[in-house]
């Protein structure tokens, strides 16, 4: 797939490599190609969200992809209570633009959080991510499989915020640290036109505080930047995360332009304006920058590590005894939804 | 049932009002106000607000900056001066509730709070030397509802549910510049129809004779649960200083009436209902504790001396054993059900015999009616007939008349033809 985790310029043609003293050869070329082959096959992107009930999730995914691709605009608006159980609730659509496909599916997952007792409310999360990669690799260990591998793996899990000013409460510690070993979280605050600036500041600095001394690794990883111009423009990007970020979809008219926005009595809070908050840096993370360093994460190492997990444990039993008695090693059955 | 009489003069017990204000003034005022909800929610901010003091300031920071394993509670008191009045106010806060990842009784430490603070009062109620008697009774409970935009939510309910009947609630919507006006009004609904159909039974503002305060009641009515804003800092707005937010697209003004509800929350609790809560607390929670209380002690003292087989007196009401004493409230009670029983069915009877009465009687008198208008009828029917028969008389009479006539005028013109005759001859 198109290596763009390094973000250099395409050359214009015919300009001669470095090096290549008998003329132009035409090695650049190969970009084009790259792309025509890419828009031909379409994008996919799996993105999860993840958090409390009224924190604006499904309004958010519809800003980012300025069309209506939520749950909530797949299901009757009668189902307003909360589940009693974490449910996992995936929605796909194709959009397109400018001649290039998307397949795009938001998993959603209502109800989590939401009951007084909240133990162990990740497992089920956990449990869908792995069944997500164990689908991927019986299709890839087959014997004669695909030439293309349907990819449901999730790219990237955003993990909303509630805006309360203060810390990391001990559920989202306890999620984040579960999870950031097995998919890449992006932090968001959730509504954070209800922080002023110092406050939106102040909670930042406790938030990144927090993961440092719990030892979380969001996205971007700082173990997975490849070289100095990765490592700096990543770096720009560590000192912004979390993102406060505003949902909405609703238009109104500001300075005689149409903007998305939320009118309150007091001022109309704009959506993409980054003096107002930071959805316009989350959105160029996740689609214009960033999306095809999601995958590449997503499945040469996140992924890898679940295989080799798996493929291990294969080893150590015969295969006929995927569940059976280990040989003195010290394991509870290591199932898909227990790691 | 006692009349009112008019006065021949003025006595001067108009003045009692005052001797109460003065004696009151001079012993001065106490109010217990607890505030309860997740932490984040701004409840430290609000108390700043509502009470326009720092209670929690940068030497004495509040419980929001400090992070707490278990639900604790705590108290502040504070003495505020205004006016001559003083007030002694104590907020009791509750950090960490809500806040784990098991939830499940933080409300615990919540109700056994107030519990102790009823216990303490029914002490110092039986005590034989009763000058000093201090009110830390709980008031007033302030609930924060997360402004989620969707519904109350399971721990919400829990606790609303466990506590109504303890104390006063007044649910309040946190942070409620998160909502848009739409969206806060949606909210506010759901949120009222979540609570009837549980039956919660929130603080309910009495109804009064006055038609003034009737209409303002009513108004809080129809703006529950308030949604609230504090703010600890003060901002200029157009030349005026304000306690507000500043955000990048404006100023929400916390005591501007169009951008949240916090005036009529301070009005309410500090300038019109603040005794009524008392009030309120004094005369139905604490009773429901009390007799809860004591009936529960009366039944444990007698059973423990049972079990423990000793000869000490049973200090219980009438001396009677607990059983013995429930079965005879048994038996009253059902005595008094069977009396109510045939006193109603009494009544039924009567109700039916009056009920029967009536209607013979307008039976009766739609008879006479219709008698009375068939006689009518014939009456004006022979009227008609006589009159027919007048007609019919003259009729003939006429034309009798006529016949004559014209028999005259035969003959006549008979005769003239005769004599005409006569004449040609």
């Amino acid at each position: 797939m198109a290596d763009t985790a390094k973000t250099t310029h395409p050359q214009p043609a015919g300009r001669p490599e470095k090096g290549a003293e008998f003329g132009y050869v035409g090695i650049d070329a190969i970009l084009e190609q790259m792309r025509r082959k890419a828009m031909k096959q379409g994008f996919e992107l799996n993105i999860m969200v993840v958090g409390q009930s009224g924190l604006g999730k499904s309004t958010l995914i519809n800003t980012l992809f300025k069309s209506k691709v939520s749950r909530r605009s797949v299901m009757p608006s009668d189902e307003e209570r909360i589940p009693k159980t974490i449910e996992i609730k995936s929605v796909s659509h194709d959009i397109e633009e400018k001649g290039v496909r998307m397949k795009l599916t938001v998993i959603d997952t209502p109800g989590f959080g939401d009951q007084i007792n909240n133990e162990n409310c990740w497992q089920p999360i956990m449990k869908f991510i792995n069944e997500q990669y164990e689908q991927y690799l019986q299709e890839e260990i087959n014997i004669s499989r695909k030439k293309r591998i349907p990819d449901s793996r999730v790219h990237c899990c955003i993990y909303f915020i509630p805006p309360t000013g203060h810390c990391l409460r001990p559920i989202d510690i306890e999620f984040m640290r579960h999870l950031s070993k097995v998919v890449n979280i992006v932090p968001v605050i959730a509504k954070a036109d209800t922080l002023t600036l110092e406050e939106r500041d102040f909670f930042k600095q406790k938030i990144r505080e927090d993961l440092r001394v719990n030892e979380i690794e969001v996205y971007p990883q700082k173990e997975f930047d490849e070289d100095s111009e990765d490592r700096m423009i990543n770096d720009k990007i560590r000192e912004m995360i979390p993102f406060a970020v505003v949902g909405s979809d609703q238009e109104y008219q500001v300075n005689g332009k149409r903007l998305l926005g939320r009118k309150t009595r007091w001022g109309t809070v704009e959506v993409e304006n980054t003096a107002h908050c930071e959805f316009a840096y989350l959105r160029d993370l996740l689609i214009r920058t960033h999306m095809q360093n999601l995958k590449d994460i997503t499945s040469s190492i996140h992924y890898e590590v679940y295989r080799v997990r798996r493929l291990n444990e294969n080893n150590t039993h015969p295969s006929d005894q995927p569940n059976g008695h280990s040989n003195g090693v010290p394991t509870h059955e290591v199932l898909s939804h227990e790691m | 049932m006692e009349q009112q009489k008019n006065l021949e003069g003025y006595v001067g017990f108009a003045n009692l009002p005052n001797q109460v204000y003065r004696k009151s003034v001079k012993r001065g005022f106490e109010f217990t106000l607890m505030v309860v909800g997740e932490s984040g929610l701004g409840k430290s901010t609000l108390i700043n607000s509502l009470f326009l003091t720092d209670l929690y300031s940068a030497e004495y920071p509040g419980p929001s900056h400090r992070i707490k394993k278990t639900v604790q509670v705590e108290q502040s008191k504070v003495l505020v001066k205004e006016g001559g009045v003083q007030l002694l106010l104590t907020i009791v806060d509750t950090p960490g509730f809500g806040d784990a990842v098991d939830n499940s009784n933080c409300w615990q430490p919540v109700i056994d709070h107030i519990d102790s603070k009823f216990e303490d009062y029914l002490n110092a109620e039986s005590r034989v030397n009763r000058r000093q008697m201090p009110d830390n009774r709980v008031h007033c409970c302030l609930y924060f509802i997360a402004p989620s935009g969707h519904g109350l939510k399971p721990l919400d309910i829990e606790f609303m549910k466990r506590l109504h009947e303890k104390v006063n609630i007044i649910p309040l919507i946190a942070k409620a510049d998160t909502m848009t006006p739409e969206e806060c009004q949606q909210f506010k609904k759901q949120i009222m129809r979540e609570i009837q159909e549980h039956k919660i039974k929130t603080y309910e503002f009495p109804e009064t004779d006055d038609e003034e305060e009737n209409k303002i009641v009513k108004k809080i009515k129809d703006r529950l649960p308030l949604a609230v804003v504090g703010s600890n800092t003060i901002i200029e707005v157009n030349g005026k200083r304000v306690r507000g937010r500043q955000y990048p697209w404006g100023v929400a003004e916390v005591e501007n009436g169009e951008h949240c509800d916090f005036t009529i929350l301070r009005n309410m609790l500090i300038r019109t209902h603040m005794q009524d809560l008392k009030d309120v607390t004094n005369n139905v929670h604490y009773e429901n504790y009390r007799s809860r209380k004591l009936a529960a002690v009366t039944y444990n003292g007698a059973d423990n001396n049972k079990n423990k087989g000793q000869l000490t007196k049973v200090d219980t009401v009438e001396g009677m054993s607990p059983l013995a004493q429930m079965e005879e409230e048994r038996r009253d009670h059902v005595a008094k059900m069977k009396k109510m029983e045939m006193e109603m069915e009494q009544v039924f009877e009567m109700k039916v015999k009056e009920k029967l009465q009536k209607l013979k009687d307008s039976e009766a008198e739609l008879q006479r009616r219709h008698e009375q208008m068939k006689k009518n009828l014939e009456a004006q029917h022979k009227e008609l007939e006589e009159k027919r028969r007048q007609f019919e008389e003259e009729k003939n009479n006429w034309e009798v008349q006529q016949r004559l006539v014209e028999q005259q005028k035969l003959d006549a013109s008979r005769t003239l033809e005769k004599n005409k005759k006569k004449k040609i001859f």
